[in-house]
């Protein structure tokens, strides 16, 4: 996988050079996005990315702190590079960080394969999740316990992790023997990231439009299992397109995407604003004549 | 990610699990190439009435009056050179009943293929061959008590020749196909098996087909007849050695399935890659009869194989599930016949195939319903992972409807190996190996559950979903 034109470096920064690690740990002098309290260390901290996909700039130089016990929300129109961000973090090889530099936990992961991240605690839950088929929910998911925790999962204690999250999301247990997102519906697809999330226990959740497709009553069974993942330990940047997930699930922080760039960041007040203008109120009146460190 | 492709090992250990052979101590060897005098040759040696040695001749002018297949790959199927291929060779005087009474170098070769200890430990008979002649034959004393016949086909003619006559070329006749005809002139060994009425065999018969000597021609040659509500799985192995010139398998298999009977036929084909393998398989199911061939193909150069059930009784129900492997200069060219000609029969096809390398995989398939086959139902599901840009995949699926009240389904779908899939899995914490061997794991699972755990495990060791290349 992977071995593109681009020489395989996915999500990886074509320039090597960095801003020091500690500099940025120990809290950038530029704009901050939410405060850093000294309880909540920095889980995520995204500085000036920008990312191509198949030569074509998709992000534009996003900037992002994320700590650990808070949601953000991560709001825009469609194509204006929500998604591309969540691949980025997750290291998708088709994403290529041009600029910029994103460190989990002060850590630079630009080289890290995705399975690599996971290991560090990082997961996505997508948007359109990918069947395998053949491969039953059971054994997926525990070989993805295992990686994520590098030691064998005792059958006992893998089943008990399970079913009590199986429970607290409404899924029947049968729902384990069946084939990983093999002719799902949309509802089901997305409660099958919420418990594989539930069960792998990430640090960092990106959460990419995970109530899109859904009707309500999916939609708050959804939420509640994200609600119930809230803890001081995670982070949770919640990718929306809509402001009625927010209803359920209450942001520390809102932030706009238009056009590859966060235009506007505030609290959830924010997301109520966008539900009465719209995007167009948030795009930048005119485009900047030069795109940064062109 | 890595900038090594990871690897599926497909038989990653011929040579060492398979592709050894031993020293040849023939009691009779042909001359290599093919004539009528040999006919007589081969028919004459094994005392076999006037019937059958007409049958043969007769065979023998089909196949030299008919040309080559021009449909499928030519390039491979021309390049064989018939005239070097030794047509008969009887490796042994006599055929054992007990593995001690087989010559030593024959017995440890079975025995390094596991087959003494398999059928120790779970099937209800076993036929071994070694090259044209069955060496080792024994079958459980009770289902000799039920009247169960499981016999080498040179013993079934001189034991039964009242069956044999009655049913042998009715189900794939002389002239069907080149090859068929072929093995109709020279067929030596196979299997004929005979479950009586009511009678249901529950371990499964077992026949090895194992060639050791250099261009060497096997042309087994198999009966099953399940009669009224008889019960039987019939299992079929084979192995050679590696050579750098060619060798020949050309067999035919009928089976027959009376009323209400259960046919299952499972083969896990793993010649060397200098054998090219072109076999006539093909079933008749009578009425509320069910046949199923479980067809795994993982060696040999060149396969061309379309296993078929003949559905002639009403409610009869045929299966082929099949799963094709095609490494760097394999062509797998498999795939299945269902001909409907009876009311309210149903058959499934389900065929996977994985090409590695410049390794090739055809599906080639026939659905017939004739008229008056009303509530017919078929569905056909080809699949094809790729899992290098070299790979190639072809599906030439027919179907040929001739009754309007049916149902028919095809679906095909050829996949790489999915970068989606992988980042998906990866995403989760798994490594690229441990992903891309549980995709494609999944991917064959549908045969794979289908098969009695021994032959699933067996076919596990033969595909080794482990990656090279791996990081971490």
């Amino acid at each position: 996988m992977g071995s593109g034109s681009n020489g395989g470096a996915g999500c990886r920064p074509a320039r090597t050079e960095r801003a020091g690690i500690s500099a940025l740990w120990g809290g950038a002098p530029e704009e901050k996005m939410t405060k850093e309290s000294p309880i909540h260390p920095l889980l995520l901290a995204i500085d000036d990315l920008h990312i191509s996909v198949e030569g074509k700039e998709i992000l534009k130089g996003v900037t992002l702190r994320v700590n650990a016990g808070e949601v953000h929300a991560l709001m825009g129109p469609n194509g204006s590079g929500k998604s591309t961000l969540s691949f980025c973090l997750m290291g998708h090889p088709k994403y290529q960080v041009t600029a910029g530099t994103v460190l989990y936990k002060g850590e630079d992961i630009a080289g890290f394969l995705p399975d690599e991240r996971a290991k560090r605690g990082m997961f996505l839950a997508f948007q359109y999740p990918t069947a395998i088929p053949g491969v039953t929910i059971a054994n997926f998911l525990r070989a993805a316990l295992r990686g994520v925790r590098g030691a064998d999962v005792p059958v006992k204690e893998f089943r008990q992790t399970v079913k009590a999250q199986l429970k607290a999301l409404g899924i029947p247990d049968s729902f384990m023997n069946r084939y990983v997102n093999d002719g799902f519906s949309g509802g089901e697809k997305k409660r099958l990231e919420i418990l594989q999330m539930a069960v792998l226990s990430p640090a960092l959740a990106v959460l990419d439009e995970t109530d899109s497709g859904l009707d309500i009553d999916a939609m708050k069974t959804v939420a509640s299992g994200i609600n119930t993942l809230r803890s001081t330990e995670r982070g949770i940047l919640l990718i929306t397109h809509y402001q009625r997930l927010l209803n359920y699930i209450k942001p520390d922080a809102v932030h706009v995407m238009v056009d590859g760039r966060i235009v506007r960041s505030g609290g959830p007040e924010l997301a109520l604003e966008l539900e009465s203008k719209g995007y167009e109120g948030f795009r930048p009146p005119l485009e900047p004549a030069s795109v940064s460190g062109a | 990610m890595s900038t090594t492709k990871p690897q599926v090992h497909i038989n990653e250990d011929y040579e060492k699990l398979y592709g050894f052979h031993v020293p040849e101590h023939s009691v009779f060897k042909a001359e290599p190439g093919l004539d009528e005098e040999k006919v007589k040759q081969i028919s004459g040696m094994k005392g076999e009435p006037a019937w059958m040695l007409e049958t043969r001749l007769r065979a023998y002018r089909y196949y030299n009056n008919k040309p080559m297949p021009v449909w499928a790959n030519t390039e491979l199927l021309n390049s064989i050179k018939f005239d070097d291929i030794y047509y008969y060779l009887k490796p042994t005087a006599k055929r054992g009943t007990s593995w001690e009474d087989v010559p030593p170098e024959i017995k440890e070769t079975f025995d390094r293929l596991g087959i003494p200890e398999a059928e120790r430990k779970f099937l209800a008979g076993v036929s071994a061959q070694y090259e044209s002649e069955s060496v080792y034959h024994s079958m459980r004393d009770d289902l000799q008590k039920q009247g169960v016949i499981f016999l080498d086909m040179d013993t079934g003619l001189k034991e039964h020749p009242e069956i044999i006559k009655r049913y042998f070329g009715t189900v794939i006749p002389p002239a069907d196909n080149k090859f068929a005809a072929l093995n109709t002139a020279v067929w030596s060994g196979g299997s004929f098996i005979y479950v009586p009425k009511g009678v249901k065999v529950e371990m499964p018969l077992q026949a090895y087909f194992r060639i050791n000597a250099k261009n060497m021609g096997q042309f087994e040659r198999t009966l099953i007849i399940a009669d009224e509500g008889a019960e039987v799985t019939y299992f079929e192995g084979c192995t050679a050695p590696s050579y750098s010139s060619d060798s020949l398998h050309s067999a035919v298999v009928e089976l027959i399935a009376m009323p209400h009977a259960k046919l299952r036929y499972v083969t896990i084909q793993n010649w060397s890659k200098n054998v090219y393998n072109l076999v006539t398989k093909r079933a008749i199911a009578y009425e509320g009869a069910t046949v199923q061939w479980l067809d795994g193909n993982l060696g040999s150069r060149l396969t061309m194989k379309y296993p078929g059930v003949y559905l002639m009784g009403r409610g009869a129900h045929g299966e082929v599930l099949s799963v094709a492997f095609a490494s760097d200069g394999q062509h797998q060219d498999a795939g299945a016949k269902m001909i409907h000609a009876a009311p309210d029969t149903s058959s499934v096809i389900t065929s996977k195939s994985i090409s590695k390398g410049t390794g090739r995989t055809s599906y080639r398939g026939l659905v017939k319903v004739y008229p008056g086959a009303t509530n017919a139902k078929s569905t056909v599901r080809c699949d094809a992972l790729l899992l290098n840009q070299e790979s190639r995949s072809d599906t030439y699926p027919t179907m040929e409807i001739d009754e309007k009240r049916v149902q028919i389904g095809h679906e095909a779908t050829v996949s790489k190996i999915g970068d989606e899939q992988l980042f998906y899995a990866m995403s989760r914490g798994l490594k690229e190996q441990e992903a891309m061997s549980m995709i494609v794991n999944g991917f064959i699972e549908p045969f794979v559950k289908e098969l009695p755990l021994e032959y699933a495990v067996e076919l596990n060791r033969l595909v080794q979903l482990e990656m090279e290349g791996a990081v971490g």
